[in-house]
């Protein structure tokens, strides 16, 4: 079996745009990738492309073949659909495709176009990744979810909403430098836990923005990066996918995701590594308490035991472990049908040392992604290498 | 719109007939579903829904969808009713008198904003 490298990673500016249409976002981003990679378009392949909420923001179905010819490409493309873990699941069956040897280059990515809709609709449309007939009915919004979740978990583990403050300082403070970001703006503990409430005991500064954006990766195989002298120092060794009932009530513990332990379990195995290895993580932490509820679930954290890991310093730029050293999430921006290709080209850029924080991770080897779709009903998890 | 399985659900627990699909492993959970969804078995039977539950956890919601506007602030909560849990709007207090381990009852109310029927968890 084939290693997969990354060749080329494009991002579009994250924040709001909301005159910009889908297609010009991706248009963008995957342009920025082909020209990183250097790769001919006529090589690539396959277009693995995710994206939510588009037939509701922009009624536009079958997007996949209209982002190809955005790129300039004339191949196959499908668009992959897991909620907010969309890209990850169009990046994860990309690395399948090339290591089974079907094909040698790979553009995946994605794409959300959101603040061109007004926030009501958009609290509608996100909130169809739960359960129609039983959650959305009943008045339960994607903030609400998280809610739901939070309280069980202060219930079961304790902490508190300061503990989880620290995460949304820490994140707007490591977006500070990086040029794709939605916020370029320091918030303090106590801004935090005195913004106005979305769904209790979710705030608005608990919360990620509403971001339209677009993400692309060009991933290559071992042999077509040899052969064409590429420089591409980032392979992708590890990958994994976990799933989990769709409504929060039909799970056994609306504090733990168990998905990500199966995600992680399998993409931990498929690199053959262990958490122990990882030197930086980017997570899912659409809310303050999807950080910590990652951070547990990938192992770095006993559960019920990483909800203070911010405040105590241990995944700041200058901590053990640092946690989502792009601003994640809650301060880069969360265009979702793009965010788990915008993970990807965050922890490349940090790995290969061209990142504004990768001097925070000099040294550092190892680096996982985590993607979630929903309510964690959806996980994917990739583990990415350096060469040193 | 009709959806089966669900509105004669929602029917019965009007009516205070509630129920809920049991497995023969005693895995409670909600129709219309022809697997259990915690271990696979087809073999799933109605079994009476308990009269009360506690509240498992809430929100208290301030921005909702178009179809929640006139509901604002509203406490969207889970509670446990035993083999299957229950997701609904909280009525019979303020939202934000709403707590954890609170009992409360299944009933059928009608959403403010769009008349439609809801699951409603009635404080006891």
């Amino acid at each position: 079996m084939t290693g997969v490298r990354v060749a080329g990673v494009g991002l579009t500016q994250f924040g709001r745009h909301p005159e910009r249409t889908g297609r010009d976002l991706f248009g963008d981003a995957a342009l920025a990738a082909r020209e990183e990679s250097g790769i001919p378009p006529e090589e690539i392949e396959a277009l693995n492309y995710g994206n939510f909420m588009g037939t509701l923001a922009e009624r536009q179905g079958h997007q996949a073949p209209l982002m190809a010819e955005m790129a300039g490409l004339q191949c196959p493309a499908t668009r992959y659909e897991d909620a907010c873990a969309s890209a990850g699941v169009a990046i994860r069956e990309a690395v399948r495709t090339v290591r089974s040897g079907e094909a040698d280059v790979v553009l995946a990515g994605g794409c959300e176009r959101m603040t061109n809709l007004s926030t009501a609709d958009v609290t509608e449309a996100l909130a169809t990744a739960a359960d129609e007939l039983y959650e959305i009915r009943a008045g339960m919004t994607f903030p609400g979810a998280y809610a739901l979740m939070e309280r069980a978990y202060f219930e079961q583990f304790g902490g508190d909403r300061e503990d989880l403050a620290h995460v949304a300082v820490k994140n707007h403070d490591n977006a500070l430098p990086n040029e794709y970001a939605q916020f370029h703006r320091a918030i303090t503990v106590d801004e935090v836990l005195d913004a106005p409430m979305v769904s209790d005991p979710i705030g608005l500064l608990d919360a990620c923005p509403v971001t339209d954006g677009a993400s692309a990766i060009v991933l290559v195989s071992d042999e077509y990066a040899e052969a064409n002298d590429l420089d591409a120092p980032v392979s992708i060794t590890g990958s994994g996918q976990g799933g989990d009932n769709l409504a929060l009530h039909d799970r056994e513990n609306l504090a733990v995701t168990p998905a990500t332990e199966r995600a992680a379990a399998e993409a931990y195995d498929d690199a053959g590594r262990t958490a122990d290895d990882v030197d930086l993580v980017e997570v899912h932490d659409c809310f303050t308490i999807a950080e910590v509820l990652a951070i547990e679930g990938l192992g770095f954290y006993d559960t019920g035991e990483g909800i203070a890991a911010a405040r105590r310093g241990e995944t700041t730029a200058t901590g053990e472990r640092p946690v989502n050293l792009s601003g994640g999430l809650k301060a880069k921006g969360h265009p979702v049908g793009a965010t788990g290709g915008s993970q990807i080209a965050e922890m490349t850029r940090l790995l290969r040392g061209d990142h504004p924080n990768s001097d925070h991770v000099e040294d550092a080897t190892v680096g996982v992604t985590h993607n979630a779709g929903g309510t964690v009903a959806s996980a994917v998890v990739h583990v990415l290498e350096v060469d040193r | 719109m009709t959806d089966a399985g669900y509105d004669e659900w929602l029917d019965a627990i009007d009516d205070g007939e509630g129920y809920y699909l049991e497995c023969s492993e005693g895995h409670g959970s909600l129709p219309p579903r022809r697997v259990c969804p915690h271990c696979g078995s087809t073999a799933l039977d109605r079994a009476s829904l308990p009269a009360t539950g506690t509240v498992e956890t809430f929100t208290i919601c301030y921005v909702g969808g178009p179809d929640f506007e006139a509901e604002e602030p509203y406490a969207t909560a889970i509670a446990d009713f035993g083999d299957v849990r229950l997701t609904g709007v909280v009525r019979g207090t303020d939202p934000e008198d709403v707590t954890v381990g609170m009992p409360v009852e299944a009933r059928v109310g009608t959403n403010r904003t769009t008349g439609d029927d809801l699951l409603v968890l009635r404080i006891r």
